[in-house]
Formats: structure tokens, sequence, C-alpha cells
């Protein structure tokens, strides 16, 4: 049975993204966008190619800052101001990993709102968690924590969003910044908790089968 | 005030990456060079996942399907006390980050950023990350292909930050 259930699981991706163009391509048929569909495929190529060249650029800049950090202890600095947070997460994770100064790594651009820097600190930080993962080519229970991590964007000052309410005349636009930590500890704390609990049932059905 | 602090951050930050492999003797050149070559190689390897998840949220974004799967959770919707115009933002966050960002602009714009519209659908587009972005770029980067359990984690946590932003709007805004 868990068998069955892990292979479900592992596949969801695929049936998620076969959603979005099924989905898509029926929508499309109902709401007369047969036209807007057809160039959307074209012009899906066009942007998924642009956004990688303006993510290379970033990788590039980035892995090189990244290492002069690591050299110069710049690295180890950041990740034992945020070890206590980072444990507090990957607690079974040892906190002088290297895997787990690349987590604070990514913690610390996610919590400044360098979007742009957390995302090849991230990848960074995974490609490290992995290579302490037995089974390189299956995510390790550490590994999904890092998503679950990255996707409640814990971020300490959200200025994007500020910049769009004050450009809409909000006269204090960093009145949501509050609600927004609140909201994203919660709901990280609800994605860990429902990690934990699926851990803690798949190893369970382990035993028994 | 904080628009121009942000703006100081990075060069800031870069400045002190610099400065502190000087003061430590680093030969900061060469290094730079090691990693960004690194950097390269690990972004030729998520070049394909980025083109098949792009592809799929441009096909989405083009062809109305937000506003038929928003007219399909408005029961649900309903249930929770969300607005009708704040579903469409539940649904987009975790697929497209761009698209969530001109979402809230086209939001903020209509219903004004004091809304409860606009405060609700503020705090969504803040408080989660794009998952499927950083599920196949970060996945896609180490080779991993099983991903066990990790949609389902990552999508309940947006779910809970949806309805939470709903909530603590109503209960903090």
């Amino acid at each position: 049975m868990n068998k069955y259930v892990t292979k479900g699981a592992n596949i969801l991706i695929n049936y998620i993204w076969a959603a979005l163009i099924v989905i898509s391509v029926i929508s499309a048929l109902f709401t007369g966008r047969i036209s807007e569909i057809t160039s959307a495929v074209y012009k899906g190529g066009d942007s998924a190619i642009q956004l990688c060249i303006s993510m290379t650029a970033i990788m590039a800049v980035w892995g090189g800052l990244m290492r002069i950090a690591e050299k110069s202890g710049l690295t180890n600095i950041i990740s034992k101001i945020l070890s206590p947070l980072v444990g507090l997460v990957f607690h079974k994770l040892d906190r002088k990993s290297e895997a787990a100064k690349a987590i604070s790594m990514n913690v610390a651009a996610n919590m400044l709102g360098l979007g742009n820097a957390a995302t090849p600190l991230g990848i960074d930080a995974m490609k490290r968690l992995n290579a302490l993962n037995s089974k390189s080519n299956e995510a390790d229970n550490n590994m999904i924590t890092f998503v679950v991590l990255n996707t409640a964007s814990i971020q300490l000052v959200p200025t994007t969003i500020a910049a769009l309410r004050s450009k809409y005349g909000a006269e204090n636009p960093m009145d949501i910044a509050v609600a927004i930590i609140i909201t994203s500890i919660i709901s990280l704390i609800v994605g860990l908790v429902i990690n934990k609990l699926i851990i803690i049932i798949t190893s369970r059905k382990r035993e028994t089968h | 005030m904080i628009d121009t602090l942000s703006a100081y951050l990075l060069p800031a930050i870069i400045m002190l990456f610099i400065l502190s492999g000087i003061f430590k003797n680093v030969n900061i050149f060469d290094e730079f060079i090691k990693g960004a070559e690194e950097g390269l190689k690990t972004q030729l390897k998520i070049v394909p996942s980025i083109v098949a998840l792009v592809l799929a949220v441009e096909m989405f974004e083009a062809s109305g399907a937000l506003d038929v799967i928003t007219w399909g959770l408005q029961p649900l919707a309903n249930a929770i006390n969300m607005p009708a115009e704040v579903v469409p933002m539940m649904i987009l966050r975790p697929i497209s980050g761009g698209g969530a960002i001109a979402l809230l602009n086209k939001t903020l714009q209509t219903y004004g950023p004091i809304s409860k519209i606009g405060l609700m659908s503020s705090v969504m587009c803040g408080s989660s990350e794009t998952t499927f972005y950083t599920i196949a770029v970060y996945y896609g980067a180490c080779g991993v292909k099983k991903t066990r359990h990790t949609v389902i984690a990552a999508l309940a946590a947006d779910a809970a930050a949806a309805i939470l932003s709903v909530i603590i709007v109503n209960l903090l805004l």
C-alpha cells in the first residue's frame, strides 16, 4: 500500500504540470482564447529562455560572491548568527555542516528581501543537503523541509509589496509587514507539521509491511 | 525611507563581501571566477525545468483558466469568508511569481491599497513564494526525480497562508 502512496506523491508534480496545461486548453475552448493560448506556447518558450538568461547572470554573480564569502569566513559568521533559527527547523541536521551554513545564507537573503540572491543561495543549500542524502535522486526529509521553508517566504521587510502599495497611494505602505510575517510563520509551521505527520505515517506503514 | 534603505542594501552587502575577502587575504578575483563558473554549470541544469514550467504557466495565464477556477472555487471561498476578488491570488501565487505581482498591481489599482481586498491580496502575495518554481528549480539543480511528499507539504503551507491572510487582515487591519 505504502509503495503506491509514495509513488503517487512522487509523480504528483507530473499531474500538476499536466493539469496546468490540460486545464488551460479546456478553459481556452470555453473562453474562446484559442489563438491566445497558441501564441502563449511560443511566448512561453521565449520568456523561459529570457528568464534563464537573466538568471544565468545572477547565478554567476552570486556563485562568485558566495565563494569569496566562504573563503573570507563571512559565511561562518552569518551561519553562527542564524544557527539557533536554522537548528529549530532542521533539528536533525548538524549545525556546523556545510549544508547548514548554506541554509543560513539563503535564510539571510530571504529575510533581507534579496529575492535574486535567495534563489542561487537556495540551490547551493539544496545541493549540499543532497550531498548528505543517501539516495541522491530522491528528496530526503531535510530537503523537503527546506522547500517548505522557502515557499513560506520568511521576509522581514516586504519591499516589493510595499512599493506597489505606495504607488497606489497607501499612506503607510509597510502597514502589512506584521501581518505578512505572522502569516508566513504560521504557514511555515503548518507546512512543517504536515511534513512531519506524513513522515510519521509513512514510516509506520513501512514498518507494518 | 524604506525604499532608499533597500536600494542601498545590495551594494552595501556586495561591498561587505569584497572587503571581507580583501581583509582576509583571499584571492578574490580568482575565487569569484571559480564560483561564477560553478553557478553557470548549475544554471545549465535548471534550464529544462524552467522551460517546462514557464510554458505551462504562460498557457495557464493566456487561457482564462484563472477565471474558470475562481468561479469553481466560489463556494469554498464563501465558506471561509474569502472575498471572491482575492481567490485568483490564492491560485496564482504558488504558480507564477511575476503573475502574482502583476495581479496585485491590478488589484491595488482597482480596489485601493487600504480596502479589505487590497490588504488581503497584499498579505497573501507577500507571505508565500512561487512554490512550483522553487520545487522545479531546486530539485532540477540536484537531479532529484522522486519528490516524495514535497508538493503536499508545500501546498499545505500555501493553503494555510491564503486562509490566514483573510483571518489576520480581519483581525489586525
